[in-house]
């Protein structure tokens, strides 16, 4: 049951993921990464991670996105013929690199054997709930958590400084 | 094993019955009062009542012809009814709708699952169910469709950062995001120890005005305002992708009175519910009905706000609200304790 | 109210030792949005109090730094605080002053400018304050996350800063160019900060330096079988140097450093060719000494085995360093913009700063942030002169700009040439000190090809020479080409004059900053290292501090 759940989310995912390179619509890329990002929040669940899934479908999904794809909506980008076709010679240049990194997740895969899964047991259930992630933000990564928001508000404030406009 | 999985499509299959009905009538129910309000009678030709009135419009419907505008973006235009309609049924299965009965000698909890992250849940899939408004008004490569699925996107978010903020009250005071530990910390004073009495009246009223806004109910349906925008987003649609929207909307509309009571009046608490359990059904179904009458009385009492001053109140007014309320609540939790 | 108090209690028990820590970056946050408030409440075109009140947060922020100092760090002592997050030690504590410094000279001269400019706005400074609060994390901070997220902090004001005239063009496309680099070489370090924290399962530097002699040792067997991880820590060692080398402009990752500088207002450029660099520095420091120092020499391989050994990322920065030392200085050579040429200048600078990371004896390490500490104030002062010469109508970034300042300014002219000659490295003044230690230490590690590498950097220098006297020739000999005159504002005055007399005193007594920058230089987690291991071997690199420093 878990082992084809898993493989319809995975399959999912992944084909998702494709499809955000290989359509030429923007609007259908930014809606294949959603697929992506559900698909994925659906992985996490079965993690028992079910905060972290919530919080992805929550932010990644239903925010950021939603205004990604406002944006593609409102700007009607037509469909383009990608940069790249002026740079020919960086495209076979793409190819060893792809190339290395395909070796080296052979490399890592023949390397490592595989081990049960630190999530199915019954100590290891709580790693990913509300209470676990929360004590972790405010004890061990409290500095960080607050490094962040700072950056927020820098990034916020940031923001307003490049948009506005003229002396209003 | 299969057990329980039984007994989750038993569930599921009564929520959806139950549920799918109670849309049904909520529109029949929502002309009635319409009819009232304005001082006239309402559908009340078909059956007593006018009660085989949501039976005779389906029928109609699914007759209708079904059109695809010649230049519309196909695929999208066909799933995005679901994806609107999808993610409003699916909140259900979080929300508990009474306490434990006992059914045929087994203990059921009366909610389909019990989700560690329940309100998170509630809380991502109204977020998603944007998408369904905003590709369909893309994808009828019609204005004011597209004006519609914009004004929807941008409703959306500006709405659900409020909606988010004003259930963090709930949150310390509960301690919990399950929406069954949520409804349970409500139970004291005989069952009447509900949040919107204890501190969360400030709350209350931000999740109200904001999910008026997700739900695209008036006086924040811009996203449709026929005035201006003939239909809004649906205007392209018709026979059963117009109902799937129809039915998405009013889902959205039973799914906020639901979430609503769960977090803010007790859920299916009340007086008297340990002793009978059953009545916590009865408590449940009563307040979402309240809910929904409040819904469709405030439809046809205010009028629409405009654009940018819908943006103007949830930016500028909801917001600090509902921080202000986090504020409140906080200190007030940590003095009491 | 009271039982408030209480309940706060509990949390004091971290709050009274640990807050302390960070005093400096809170009040810098505070004052950054006291600015912001400060900004709304003044009227149009009265903005300048915001300067005022930016300025008054360094030096609240200095004040508790030196508390740190004289409570915690001056007797070379360090402490751990919020989870093994940061780290307080000496080598925090020196580049928090570099950045406070570089900081509130950056505020005093961008006010004229920005008035000249007329975008005298708060936010501006209060951008400044959170850069700045993000360099110091980045100074201290002992985890991959606290590093990262804080490099980020201090990035994005930067990039905003880059941009912030946004009615010219230029700073425009400065921005955009800077900003997607920037955020090009931050996916490329974190690709290499995820690698290693696959490899080592943490992300607190001191576990990293624990776990890595033992996974990068050929006869790693985790599972039963041997595993060879060294090409995996290899390359994430690679990747994290890239992205460090483009942020401090590191010459093959050096392209956008011309166009930033060009683009940028000239008090943001000012401030990012100073503290961004410093605050990189720092952090390229923490990260590669106190986190993967015994990937310094070679990751050794197994003759038995037949395993190579694999080059450690010494030979890397050697490497780079010497290619950026000769890029950077002859590609300033056919520079006429000032700020292109200065821009050049800085990526050389980066490349003799690297010097002191190789050389990695104390000698290296107290060059390295000495270095650090007068370049910011010599760099500062050469792009506060170039202010000076924004006038009405002028942008003053050409070479022709200067010439003839001679009769226009003589002050100006004196301090400017001062600044250039301590750029240059030229005997009485501090350039010169920062120089002789980078220098000294490489050859005081013996190694013939680490001498040879200081060879080409004194050589590099003097070619340097030849583009800063370009300066003093047309300020002293070019005939004026405008009669427009020249006038300093006193706040410019005042940070020029600071600047101008830090470099010449630093220059002549430069004890009190060497005994600083050597507490920082000997902090612990900063291996010292000799390249000639029989020495090591016998126990000859046990100096008492400060000896040998090659006065």
């Amino acid at each position: 049951m878990e082992k084809a759940l898993f493989i319809i989310f995975a399959v999912v995912s992944v084909a998702a993921a494709l499809n955000i390179l290989l359509q030429r619509n923007p609007l259908y890329s930014a809606l294949s990464l959603v697929g992506t990002l559900i698909a994925l929040s659906a992985l996490y669940v079965m993690l028992r991670a079910q905060f972290i899934a919530a919080i992805q479908i929550v932010v990644y999904a239903g925010a950021i996105m939603v205004l990604f794809v406002f944006v593609i909506m409102l700007l009607n980008a037509p469909k383009e013929a990608p940069y790249i076709e002026k740079h020919k010679a960086l495209r076979f240049l793409a190819i060893p690199f792809a190339g290395l990194l395909i070796a080296e997740a052979f490399y890592v895969i023949r390397l490592v054997k595989p081990i049960q899964m630190p999530a199915s047991d019954d100590s290891a259930q709580a790693v990913g709930t509300t209470l676990s992630v929360g004590t972790k933000l405010f004890t061990d990564y409290l500095l960080p958590f607050e490094v962040t928001s700072v950056l927020i508000l820098m990034a916020i404030v940031g923001a307003m400084v490049l948009a506005r406009r003229g002396e209003d | 094993m299969t057990d329980l999985l039984l007994e989750w499509t038993i569930k599921i299959a009564v929520i959806l019955g139950a549920l799918l009905t109670a849309v049904a009538y909520s529109v029949l129910l929502e002309r009635r009062i319409m009819g009232f309000i304005q001082l006239r009678r309402g559908p009340n030709r078909v059956g007593p009542f006018g009660l085989l009135q949501p039976a005779a419009d389906g029928l109609k419907l699914i007759f209708k012809e079904d059109i695809i505008p010649s230049q519309a973006s196909k695929l999208l235009y066909v799933i995005a009814p679901t994806l609107l309609l999808i993610p409003s049924l699916m909140i259900f299965i979080v929300i508990p709708f009474g306490s434990e009965i006992v059914l045929f000698g087994r203990k059921i909890a009366l909610q389909v699952t019990h989700f560690d992250v329940g309100l998170l849940y509630v809380l991502a899939l109204g977020s998603v169910s944007v998408y369904g408004i905003a590709l369909a008004g893309w994808a009828s490569n019609n204005k004011y469709s597209l004006m519609g699925g914009l004004r929807a996107s941008a409703q959306m978010i500006s709405y659900e950062l409020a909606l988010g903020l004003s259930v963090v009250g709930v949150l310390i005071q509960s301690g919990s995001l399950d929406l069954v530990e949520i409804v349970r910390s409500q139970g004291g004073w005989n069952g009447m120890h509900w949040n919107v009495f204890v501190s969360q009246p400030l709350g209350f009223l931000v999740f109200f005005i904001a999910a008026l806004a997700e739900a695209n109910r008036t006086p924040f349906d811009l996203p449709e305002a026929d005035s201006e925008l003939v239909a809004g987003y649906h205007t392209e649609y018709s026979s059963m992708k117009f109902v799937m929207f129809q039915m998405g909307e009013y889902c959205n509309l039973i799914a906020a009175a639901g979430v609503s009571t769960t977090l803010f009046w007790g859920g299916w608490m009340g007086p008297g519910v340990e002793t009978y359990p059953a009545l916590s059904l009865a408590y449940f179904t009563a307040k979402v009905f309240v809910f929904v009458f409040v819904f469709i009385w405030i439809r046809f009492t205010l009028p629409r706000f405009r654009y940018d001053q819908l943006m103007r109140f949830g930016w500028r007014v909801l917001l600090p609200l509902a921080i202000l309320n986090i504020i409140i609540t906080a200190t007030v939790k940590l003095l009491v304790s | 109210m009271l039982a408030l108090i209480q309940a706060t209690n509990d949390l004091k028990t971290i709050g009274d030792q640990v807050v302390q820590l960070i005093m400096p970056e809170v009040i810098l946050t505070l004052f950054a949005c006291a600015a912001l408030v400060l900004d709304v409440m003044l009227p149009r075109g009265r903005k300048r109090p915001v300067a005022w009140l930016s300025l008054a947060g360094v030096g609240f922020a200095l004040v508790s730094l030196g508390f740190l100092y004289f409570n915690i760090t001056s007797e070379g002592k360090s402490r751990l605080g919020f989870f093994n997050m940061i780290v307080i030690d000496n080598y925090a504590v020196v580049f928090k002053l570099i950045f406070l410094i570089g900081a509130g000279l950056s505020i005093l001269l961008s006010i004229r400018y920005l008035d000249e400019e007329g975008e005298q706005r708060g936010e501006y400074y209060s951008l400044i304050l959170f850069s700045v609060v993000g360099m110091m994390f980045m100074a201290s901070g002992v985890d991959l996350l606290t590093l990262f997220i804080s490099l980020e902090l201090m990035a994005i004001s930067v990039y905003i800063l880059v941009g912030y005239t946004k009615r010219d063009r230029r700073s425009n496309e400065a921005s955009m160019k800077y900003f997607l680099l920037g955020a090009f070489s931050s996916g490329v370090l974190l690709y290499g900060i995820s690698m290693i924290y696959g490899l080592t399962g943490s992300t607190n530097l001191a576990n990293i330096a624990k776990a890595l002699p033992i996974i990068i040792s050929p006869a790693y067997e985790p599972l039963g079988q041997t595993v060879d991880l060294r090409y995996l820590v290899l390359m994430s060692m690679i990747l994290m140097a890239a992205g460090m080398f483009f942020k401090v402009a590191a010459v093959p990752f050096h392209m956008w450093a011309p166009d930033a500088y060009e683009g940028a207002p000239t008090s943001t450029t000012a401030f990012m060719s100073v503290a961004v660099k410093a605050a990189s520095f720092a952090m390229f420091g923490r990260l590669f000494l106190y986190g993967l120092p015994d990937l310094r020499d070679t990751l050794a391989g197994n003759a038995d085995k037949n395993i190579p050994g694999l080059p450690g990322w010494a030979v890397l920065l050697g490497v780079i360093a010497a290619i950026t030392i000769v890029w950077g200085n002859l590609a300033a050579l056919t520079q006429n913009n000032t700020k292109r040429l200065l821009a050049y200048s800085s990526i050389s600078h980066a490349g003799y700063t690297m010097l002191g990371l190789i050389a990695a004896n104390e000698t290296g390490y107290t060059g390295f942030i000495l270095y650090l500490f007068i370049y910011t104030l010599m760099n500062l002062g050469v792009f506060g002169c170039i202010i000076a010469l924004r006038r009405h109508g002028i942008q003053g970034d050409r070479m022709e700009d200067l010439n003839g300042l001679m009769k226009k300014a003589p002050w100006l002219t004196v301090m400017m040439t001062i600044f250039l000659l301590s750029l240059g490295g030229i005997p009485p003044t501090a350039g010169f000190i920062g120089k002789l230690y980078l220098f000294a230490g490489l050859i005081e590690t013996g190694n013939p090809w680490l001498v040879r590498l200081a060879i080409l950097a004194v050589l590099m220098s003097a070619v340097s020479l030849y583009y800063y006297i370009r300066f003093i020739r047309a300020m002293y000999i070019e005939p004026e080409t405008e009669m427009q005159p020249v006038k300093l504002a006193p706040s410019l005055q005042t940070a020029l004059a600071v600047a101008v007399l830090l470099v010449m005193l630093i220059g002549v007594y430069p004890q009190p900053l060497l005994r600083l920058t050597q507490k920082a230089a000997q902090a612990q987690g900063l291996k010292t290292h000799d390249y000639d291991q029989k020495k090591a071997d016998e126990g000859e690199i046990e100096r008492p501090p400060g000896a040998g420093t090659g006065r």
